[in-house]
């Protein structure tokens, strides 16, 4: 049996639901040794089969232990390019963690006992980072000669765009908003996700050679036949899973009932929570509901009970969930995490409408009380609501957090390019190769909703197809 | 994005209204009319929408008319030629649907004037009988009338104060027009209780009737929803799915109140930066 693990340091609950910074502080050299020293170094390593872009978590983790941290980070670097990004924002309790011996057959999540595989590649990571650590480019002008864009600066977009250049072909990103990063700039709040993280692990494409233009929309400012008629000899396209879905409520058009993704955006991108030095204002009530249970849910919750705190109110933020917490699919840490902050869990309610007063603005929640039947499509039991158990409740602010579907800015004039009925890009799933040939895609617009590392696996599926081909 | 051209259209102590030329090639060889492009004037800005009012492919420029309302079209108006600003994106949204109707009606009411022009100018081109409409406060306030009228086969303003045209409201005189002939297809764009007016009236003529919404947006490109509205009962986004819609269907109260939303932070920081 292993030693306990190393806890990771985190800021006190009562204070860091006043701001903006990190929450998970990250272990000091002495922790990363100590927590490494736990890993038994398996002669079949399971946890790297739970890794979607199969790092060799074996090999780095032993590098760490022996303080050979370069070694780690080139380990690492292998085959992911943004370990400090996916070693804070990767549900490893769900994958690398989920396989790691540690944690039993028949367990939902990895074990408390698993190795923290996370923490240990944020701590690589960071020293890869702090130190200035890079990858050599390669010089093959077979490749230099050809140039590929990306459609897209989100995780598939960046991911792919690092693995062309490495190869030494010519890359230009395009992104639609004015700063790259896609749902790791809008989505994920900075104290998950401290934005100098996020721009250094990006800036680090720009030394890969890597051209990034922002504000350009293709689809609308240029065309895929457009594209290829500049010259590119592929395209990729990682254009995310950004519409927000609504629960077709009655009331929901209601003013302060937002889509998670507009109440992230106004935060996250746009900086609102430092109003009116940032000029995007953003609305907090005294009674917020957050509708959801998946990490998007909980990332609203935690940046609804901090806009409480910053406006001096008492925090007042209910996630309610049809399901019971064992089914949310948010990552176990980011529960803790909102629970620890004061987030109230109303779990097994669904939510059928919103009343509000005669200016328009939301003044109440109507719900149904739930009962557990049996499992549907997704294994997971099914919601079913209790007859006459309608209730309501306060609810001056909502944000509605119950799933994205795909963005069809460039699908839906690009009919060539064959969608499913979710509207995501259908591919070759061993090339990644749409239905237009040399043109790629990854990401949530192939998967639907999925994580940051699953999308960055598939960019690099796709960047290896796109490397053969352009080799041929 | 650097700002080529200025000129203020309308500057009295009460409304400023602005007219920009932007440099953006890009922008300019695609935007048709109706459609809207999205900007911020600095790394701290807002991302706010608005309509291409004239674009330039040969010279690689847009136009774009604002008034002076809140923070962000107050310092977009302080600009000067030869500024740039940080971010503009586009074209964004469907294009009008501009094809020979036969008797089309467009009306414009305060810097709305600004978004028909495009419309009336490529309308007339497609061979349509215009007739426009505008409507201003007052004489000193009306924009772009000589332009709308090189564009138009009859032009016809409504002044509220009867500085200037007919006293009273568009709407006046688009019931006036609808009694004397029949229109088929109307095209409205002004404040809200305008376009709201001007769809009750027309409704009753049975004209198909399209505004184009200024609902608030984010992003503009459909991830936020923050400009949704209900037309015909079911909730759409403006930026992807509009901005034009059937004014006979749109829930104007809705729209109403959710353009407000924000109303007292505008206040706040309007007043906070002086401006």
């Amino acid at each position: 049996m292993a030693k306990e693990p190393v806890r990771v340091k985190e800021a006190a609950a009562n204070e860091r639901n006043k701001d903006f910074r990190e929450v998970v502080l990250g272990y000091s050299e002495n922790e990363a040794l100590a927590e490494a020293a736990r890993c038994i170094q398996c002669k079949n390593p399971t946890c790297i089969e739970g890794c979607p872009v199969g790092i060799d978590i074996k090999k780095f983790i032993k590098q760490l232990a022996e303080k050979n941290y370069r070694g780690a980070y080139f380990t690492i670097r292998e085959t992911n390019d943004f370990p400090s990004i996916c070693g804070r924002v990767c549900p490893a309790e769900y994958q690398c963690r989920k396989t790691c011996v540690f944690t039993m057959k028949d367990e939902p999540f990895a074990s408390k006992i698993a190795i923290n595989i996370h923490f240990l590649e944020r701590f690589i990571g960071d020293y890869g980072m702090k130190n200035d650590l890079e990858i050599p480019v390669a010089k093959d002008t077979r490749m230099s000669k050809h140039k590929v864009a990306v459609v897209g600066s989100g995780p598939a977009g960046l991911a792919c765009a690092g693995e062309l250049a490495r190869a030494g072909i010519g890359v230009d990103m395009f992104e639609t908003l004015h700063k790259p990063g896609g749902v790791l700039r809008y989505g994920i709040p900075p104290f998950r996700l401290p934005r100098d993280i996020l721009d250094i692990e990006i800036d680090y494409l720009k030394k890969l050679g890597v051209r990034a233009a922002m504000n350009f929309i293709i689809g609308r400012a240029k065309t895929i036949d457009e594209l290829f008629a500049d010259g590119y000899s592929a395209i990729f396209l990682g254009l995310g899973a950004g519409v927000p879905s609504f629960l077709g409520v009655p009331g929901e058009t209601l003013c302060n009932v937002y889509s998670a993704n507009e109440f992230l955006t106004r935060v996250n991108l746009m900086s609102a929570y430092d109003f009116p030095k940032h000029h995007t204002p953003v609305n907090i009530g005294k009674s917020v509901v957050v509708v959801g249970g998946g990490n998007t849910a909980m990332d609203a919750a935690r940046v609804a009970i901090r806009l409480q705190k910053m406006n001096g109110m008492a925090a007042d933020t209910t996630i309610v969930y049809r399901r019971t917490e064992v089914e949310m699919p948010a990552r176990r840490l980011e529960i803790e995490h909102a629970k620890e902050e004061g987030v109230k869990f109303h779990i097994l309610i669904q939510p059928t409408g919103f009343m509000g007063d005669e200016t328009g603005f939301v003044k109440k929640i109507k719900c149904l009380k739930c009962e557990l039947g049996e499992p549907d499509s997704s294994g997971r039991r099914r919601p079913v609501p209790v007859r006459g158990s309608d209730f309501e409740s306060d609810c001056d602010l909502a944000v509605i957090a119950t799933g994205l579907k795909a963005n069809q800015v460039l699908t839906s004039v690009t009919p060539e390019l064959k969608t499913d009925k979710y509207s995501d890009v259908i591919v070759d799933k061993e090339t990644m190769e749409t239905s237009i040939r040399n043109v790629f895609a990854g990401g949530d617009i192939v998967g639907g909703e999925g994580t940051v590392i699953e999308a960055m696996g598939m960019a690099k599926k796709a960047s290896r197809a796109i490397i053969k081909r352009l080799s041929a | 994005m650097k700002i080529l051209k200025k000129d203020i259209l309308i500057d009295t102590a009460s409304t400023r209204i602005v007219r920009l030329e932007l440099d953006s090639p890009v922008i300019a060889k695609k935007a048709r009319p109706g459609q809207f492009i999205v900007l911020m004037i600095c790394e701290e800005g807002e991302r706010i929408p608005l309509t291409v009012v004239d674009s330039d492919p040969a010279e690689g420029r847009i136009t774009i008319i604002f008034q002076e309302l809140g923070m962000t079209t107050k310092l977009l108006g302080k600009m000067k030629a030869g500024d740039s600003l940080y971010s503009l994106a586009g074209p964004l949204g469907h294009a009008t649907e501009i094809k020979k109707y036969g008797a089309v009606m467009i009306v414009g009411g305060g810097v709305g004037i600004a978004e028909i022009l495009p419309v009336a100018r490529a309308m007339k081109a497609a061979g349509n009988r215009v007739v426009t409409v505008l409507g201003a406060r007052s004489k000193s306030l009306l924009i772009l009338e000589k332009e709308l009228k090189n564009n138009s086969d009859e032009l016809l303003v409504a002044t509220d104060d009867g500085s200037y045209g007919k006293k009273g409201f568009t709407t006046d005189i688009v019931r006036d027009l609808l009694q004397k002939s029949k229109y088929d297809f109307i095209y409205s764009v002004g404040p809200i209780p305008m376009m709201k007016r001007v769809a009750a009236v027309t409704r009753e003529s049975g004209a198909k009737t399209i505004s184009s919404l200024n609902a608030l947006m984010v992003d503009a490109t459909g991830m936020c929803g923050c400009c949704r509205v209900t037309v015909d009962g079911r909730v759409r986004f403006s930026c992807v799915d509009g901005p034009e819609f059937d004014a006979h269907l749109v829930d104007w109260e809705e729209l109403e109140k959710r353009n407000r939303i924000y109303v007292d932070k505008e206040a706040h920081i309007c007043k906070l930066n002086n401006v």
